[in-house]
């Protein structure tokens, strides 16, 4: 296999026919190329959707009030629904079981946030320190909030990361004070968040304090929960299909009315997105390895047509002393040393092309198309040993017939 | 240096029937005789080509090859055997197309596993002796017919083998050339080479030492030439 003199012979069998081996070559080049196009442009697709989808807890539930649509029980249509503390109370009672983490959020928008010389409009949630799991928030610096914050309604703030960017540039807001709204909060946490931009120009204070400083009594805006993780997604629309019903019985507000009161359950579109994840794969799969086969077919022909091409040399090598083996061994050598370099070739370009379009596609839903290598080597391979196996039926064929008969082969 | 006795050779036609070729063949060739084989054909002159060649096996008697009974060879022994011991001249030349002429000459050596420049040293010296070694470098569509079988019989001689075998040696070639090609195998045949050719031209057949005459796979004559006769070879 490594006799130099082999490779010499190899090498000018392969040099001296240049159609044959471009041809066999190309369609190796091209089936990598494609299969590597294709998968690339599909993870990149999947890249898309799964960071769309990311950015909250997969089993969070929000749950916010509105105005009544219809009349019910002799109140008018049109009348504001506002939670207050006792409905904290009430869904954590009434569902103990299926919650997971619960926080009730008082929300203020376009605060005024200062400091020293830096200023800048965000806004500010009030929440309890359940809230972190629910934006899948993780904490940068510092701690996040404590139940020793609400306790004490302690003016202490936790940051997203780009708000840190925004008021302190390079450095650490950690253990600073900020002025919102004229007073005085001390930042305790900088955290960042998968939920993208928005999600981290947010500031988290505790929800006592934000309910003292932002309402008159004990209203609130909207609730934050997650179901317990053990429940199916059928059986967490069951639980917030209930608790609908039941928060809307204790508000008086008609069970067919869409807009008092609001459940937001994110099970359903996870639902949805990791059936349409499924169902990609699947797809990119199918792709791949149609790609594959057509390559294999492709190179079983040429190889098919090579050896039959060949069948009077092969003969007149015969006469001249080759034996079977040596006849198997030059055939087979020449085509996986083509495919191996043709392949390597297209798995190249195909790697290239791919991190050329690198964001240029981002427009087209397709961010990051790339291939993990181990998925194109293995193809590549997949091929060489299709175009060996393609490789050694005809050659063996060739080896075995009679020097004579392939002479005759005119 | 070849012997049959009592040769026989039958093919297969569809399923039941065969085709009796060679009926029983007995025959002794020395070393350094000059013959030649004549029939039409259809005569079982190519089939025995072929089994003096190791192309074909017989189906029953004996074949001794340089004092070797030939039996259940298996291809690899065959294709051992054919390069050590004989050398092919065919009537279509049988040049590789892409190889230039030194390479096609060389080829034999390569399957014998001498190093590539000893290989070119031993072929450009045949191609030499067959007189075209100012066109080593050319491709066989750039040589004649004449030219084309020199190639090939220098490729037959390059192994230096006991036996050169020549199936219609001059079957494609114009009647001058024809001379040329005899004449060259003479001069080998006076080096004191074998060499066994297969033809069904008469003019070919007299310059040869020997005639064997076949018919329907029988010998049905074998006697000297006036040229044989010359050489004071056979007493």
């Amino acid at each position: 296999m490594f006799d130099l003199d082999r490779w010499q012979e190899i090498f000018q069998t392969l040099s001296k026919n240049k159609l044959r081996t471009a041809l066999s070559g190309f369609t190796i080049a091209f089936a990598i190329l494609l299969f590597t196009l294709l998968f690339g442009i599909g993870n990149g697709l999947k890249n898309t959707f799964s960071e769309q989808f990311a950015g909250d807890s997969q089993n969070s539930v929000y749950i916010r009030s509105g105005k009544t649509t219809k009349p019910y029980k002799g109140l008018q249509s049109g009348r504001s629904i506002q939670f207050k503390n006792d409905d904290s109370k009430f869904i954590n009672t009434k569902f103990e079981d299926e919650i997971q983490f619960f926080s009730p959020n008082v929300e203020r928008f376009n605060v005024l946030a200062v400091y020293k010389g830096e200023q800048n409009r965000y806004q500010v949630r009030g929440v309890y320190p359940d809230y972190q799991p629910l934006e899948s928030a993780v904490v940068e610096q510092g701690r996040f909030l404590t139940y020793l914050d609400l306790e004490k309604k302690a003016k202490v703030l936790a940051i997203g990361r780009l708000v840190e960017k925004d008021l302190f540039g390079n450095f650490s807001g950690l253990g600073k004070n900020i002025n919102l709204d004229g007073i005085s909060y001390k930042v305790v946490g900088v955290f960042s968040d998968p939920g993208g931009d928005s999600d981290e120009r947010m500031i988290y204070t505790p929800f006592s304090t934000a309910q003292g400083m932002y309402r008159d009594n004990d209203e609130l805006d909207r609730f934050g929960l997650t179901y317990n993780p053990n429940l199916s997604v059928d059986e967490s629309l069951v639980f917030t299909n209930l608790l609908t019903k039941m928060l809307k019985e204790k508000h008086n507000v008609d069970p067919r009315d869409q807009g008092a009161i609001r459940v937001q359950n994110y099970a359903e579109g996870t639902k949805n997105v990791e059936q349409f994840m499924g169902v990609l794969n699947v797809i990119i799969l199918f792709i791949g390895i149609g790609t594959l086969i057509a390559g294999i077919i492709g190179i079983s022909n040429i190889m098919v047509y090579i050896v039959k091409e060949r069948t009077k040399e092969l003969g007149i090598r015969k006469a001249l002393g080759a034996t079977p083996s040596s006849i198997i061994g030059m055939i087979m050598v020449e085509s996986i040393f083509v495919t191996a370099l043709a392949g390597y070739a297209g798995l190249t370009i195909g790697m290239f092309t791919l991190k050329a379009l690198g964001t240029s596609l981002e427009d087209y839903f397709i961010k990051d198309p790339t291939v993990e290598t181990y998925v194109v080597v293995g193809a590549t391979i997949v091929l060489i040993i299709a175009g060996t196996i393609a490789g050694y039926i005809p050659a063996k064929r060739a080896a075995r017939i009679k020097p004579i008969d392939a002479l005759n082969d005119k | 240096m070849i012997e049959f006795k009592q040769l026989h050779k039958s093919y297969p036609i569809g399923k039941k029937d065969s085709l009796h070729v060679l009926k029983g063949l007995n025959l002794k060739i020395n070393e350094g005789e000059f013959v030649s084989i004549m029939g039409s054909s259809g005569s079982g002159k190519s089939t025995l080509l072929n089994i003096v060649g190791l192309l074909d096996t017989h189906d029953e008697g004996e074949y001794i090859l340089n004092g070797q009974t030939i039996e259940k060879l298996d291809e690899k022994k065959a294709a051992i055997l054919r390069n050590k011991f004989l050398g092919f001249v065919f009537q279509s030349f049988n040049l590789i197309a892409y190889k230039n002429a030194l390479e096609n000459v060389a080829l034999p050596l390569y399957y014998k596993g001498i190093g590539r420049k000893e290989r070119q040293e031993i072929a450009l010296k045949y191609l030499d002796k067959v007189g075209l070694k100012n066109w080593a470098t050319h491709l066989p569509n750039e040589l004649s017919g004449g030219q084309k079988q020199r190639v090939a019989i220098a490729r037959a001689l390059v192994t230096n083998p006991k036996v050169v075998l020549a199936d219609e040696p001059t079957g494609a070639l114009d009647s001058t050339t024809t001379d040329n090609v005899m004449d060259l195998l003479k001069d080998i045949n006076d080096e004191g080479m074998t060499v066994f050719v297969i033809t069904h031209e008469e003019e070919v057949a007299k310059q040869t030492d020997r005639i064997v005459r076949l018919k329907d796979g029988i010998i049905i004559s074998d006697e000297i030439t006036e040229a044989g006769k010359l050489k004071g070879k056979y007493v």
